[in-house]
């Protein structure tokens, strides 16, 4: 509900009044309001809630921010289907939160004892 | 589960928590105000990873779990109408009202649809003007200006069969009911950045001064977090209660001036219930009168519902940071994200949910070893069989 995803405006066009954008989330291409950041330009980037961009973000931290929702399987909660993740259960039998969570990732992972150095107990 | 290699640099965590390591010399408990930063916590296990001396309050910033049950049930009501094109974000489909969800209403032939953003119910209005759309508009000051913007267009465009029923909340005065509490454990806040990104800094350093804790600004990655934590820290180390801003990338002091207009022309602030909390003065926002013709309780007659909460979910306390989640009686045995007593479960943002999805074995093995739980008599398992079929295993290892 609050997350708020940077995208990157493709292109801007004045619709009935009201300024609006095409803007790509990491593949995701969505029809977003650009009335509360009217100077926001193409090819810029902005944070993305609901349909309106709210608040400008330079690129760098944007790219690394959708690279991290994407690993995390964010841009699925945010822009899936909700009416499967809703039903509660799906083909590989998780709940919509269990999918969101991304389940548990594969592969070799640093525990605590790696992070945390004996001198911090 | 405490991995750090998740992290998007591994290296600038370590050196975070190296830092708040260093830095803490006694006992301090912060408040992560936001859900969003909730569930980034315990998925990272950022919790586990630091100092034992530095606990995580978690705060009633997830706007599903907040949103009255009274509201619920006036939603479902509504959903059920004929006539009516119910629309909401996909969260609120599986929040529990009395006896049912939308999700539920939908399949007893409700017209209840998913929409992206709010001006996609706008458009729906525009396309069925035979029909009566319904927005429902929850959330905080991140997701109310967009909800602000919708209604005003609803009202230039001339489109009348438009409505919104209205449950937005407000941050500042969460924090101060919170602090006001006699129960009150909280020493710093991690304000909510995107809150943050629209609102700006202003209200916030009242509340600093007057309750004398540190503010900081945070965003929701793991490392914005650690650096949250790290600057509340270094503050409550020092004796000092400032306003700081952690998460600058997103947030300026001013906010968004625009957004904060358009709030102020279509909503004005009232007094607002919270679900499991109870009334909070001036947390909120309805309709102003001149936008009052769109305000769908009104439109529908649905004042006069009022619900209480099972009496088994204890979600109120959890949101208030008074109990964890896993220290609720019903935790993962009669309250699961499948059969979910109370919203906190359902959400992903929600405390409970969090600590299913991510706790769920560490927690087991605890309570089994009597160090995790407060309830007498608890169950040995806090799950049941058929949830834990498809879950992998987390990496345990006890908590430091």
């Amino acid at each position: 509900m609050c997350l708020a995803v940077p995208g990157r405006v493709l292109d801007i066009e004045d619709r009935g009044g009201t300024r609006m954008a095409t803007v790509d989330f990491g593949g995701v291409v969505k029809e977003v309001c650009l009335e509360y950041l009217p100077d926001l330009e193409v090819g810029e980037y902005a944070i993305v809630h609901v349909g309106f961009a709210l608040q400008r973000l330079d690129e760098e931290s944007a790219r690394r921010t959708l690279e991290l929702f994407e690993d995390l399987g964010m841009l699925q909660e945010e822009f899936g289907d909700p009416w499967e993740a809703a039903d509660g259960m799906t083909a590989s039998g998780m709940t919509a939160s269990e999918i969101t969570a991304g389940g548990v990732a594969e592969g070799e992972r640093l525990v605590h004892e790696d992070v945390v150095g004996e001198g911090h107990r | 589960m405490k991995y750090i290699d998740e992290f998007q640099d591994p290296g600038l965590a370590r050196r975070l928590l190296d830092e708040i390591h260093a830095t803490v010399t006694r006992p301090w408990a912060l408040m992560e105000v936001c859900g969003g930063q909730t569930h980034s916590i315990i998925r990272h296990g950022i919790d586990q990873l630091l100092p034992k001396q530095v606990e995580l309050i978690h705060g009633p910033g997830c706007p599903v779990c907040v949103t009255p049950l009274e509201v619920i049930d006036k939603a479902l009501e509504i959903a059920s109408r004929p006539g009516v094109i119910f629309c909401s974000f996909g969260d609120m489909l599986r929040v529990p009202g009395t006896g049912r969800d939308l999700f539920q209403v939908r399949g007893q032939g409700g017209d209840v649809r998913v929409v992206y953003s709010p001006l996609d119910a706008l458009r729906i209005a525009e396309q069925n003007p035979e029909r009566e759309v319904v927005f429902f508009g929850i959330g905080f000051e991140t997701t109310a200006p967009p909800n602000a913007m919708t209604v005003h267009q609803a009202r230039k465009r001339g489109i009348r069969n438009f409505s919104l029923l209205v449950s937005h909340v407000r941050v500042p005065p969460a924090i101060e009911a919170i602090m006001r509490s006699p129960e009150c454990r909280v020493q710093g806040f991690l304000a909510a950045g995107h809150v943050c990104s629209v609102m700006g800094t202003a209200e916030y350093p009242e509340l600093a001064a007057r309750y004398r804790v540190p503010i900081v600004v945070t965003g929701f990655e793991p490392l914005d977090i650690l650096e949250g934590v790290r600057r509340t820290v270094l503050q409550l180390e020092r004796g000092e209660h400032a306003v700081d801003n952690a998460y600058p990338r997103a947030v300026r002091a001013e906010g968004n001036p625009a957004a904060k207009a358009m709030l102020d022309e279509v909503f004005e602030v009232t007094d607002r219930a919270w679900r499991g909390i109870g009334v909070i003065p001036d947390s909120g926002w309805r309709l102003s009168e001149r936008y009052r013709d769109h305000d769908a309780e009104i439109r529908f007659s649905v004042e006069g519902i009022d619900t209480r909460e099972p009496a088994a979910c204890r979600s109120g306390e959890v949101l208030q940071g008074l109990l964890k989640p896993h220290e609720c009686e019903a935790f993962g045995t009669l309250c699961t994200p499948r059969s979910p007593l109370g919203a906190t479960m359902v959400s992903s943002e929600g405390a409970c949910a969090a600590y299913y999805l991510y706790r769920r074995l560490d927690l087991g093995s605890a309570r089994r070893q009597g160090q995790a739980s407060s309830a007498p008599g608890a169950p040995s398992a806090p799950f049941p069989a058929d949830a834990s079929a498809n879950v992998p295993p987390l990496e345990g290892s006890s908590v430091v």
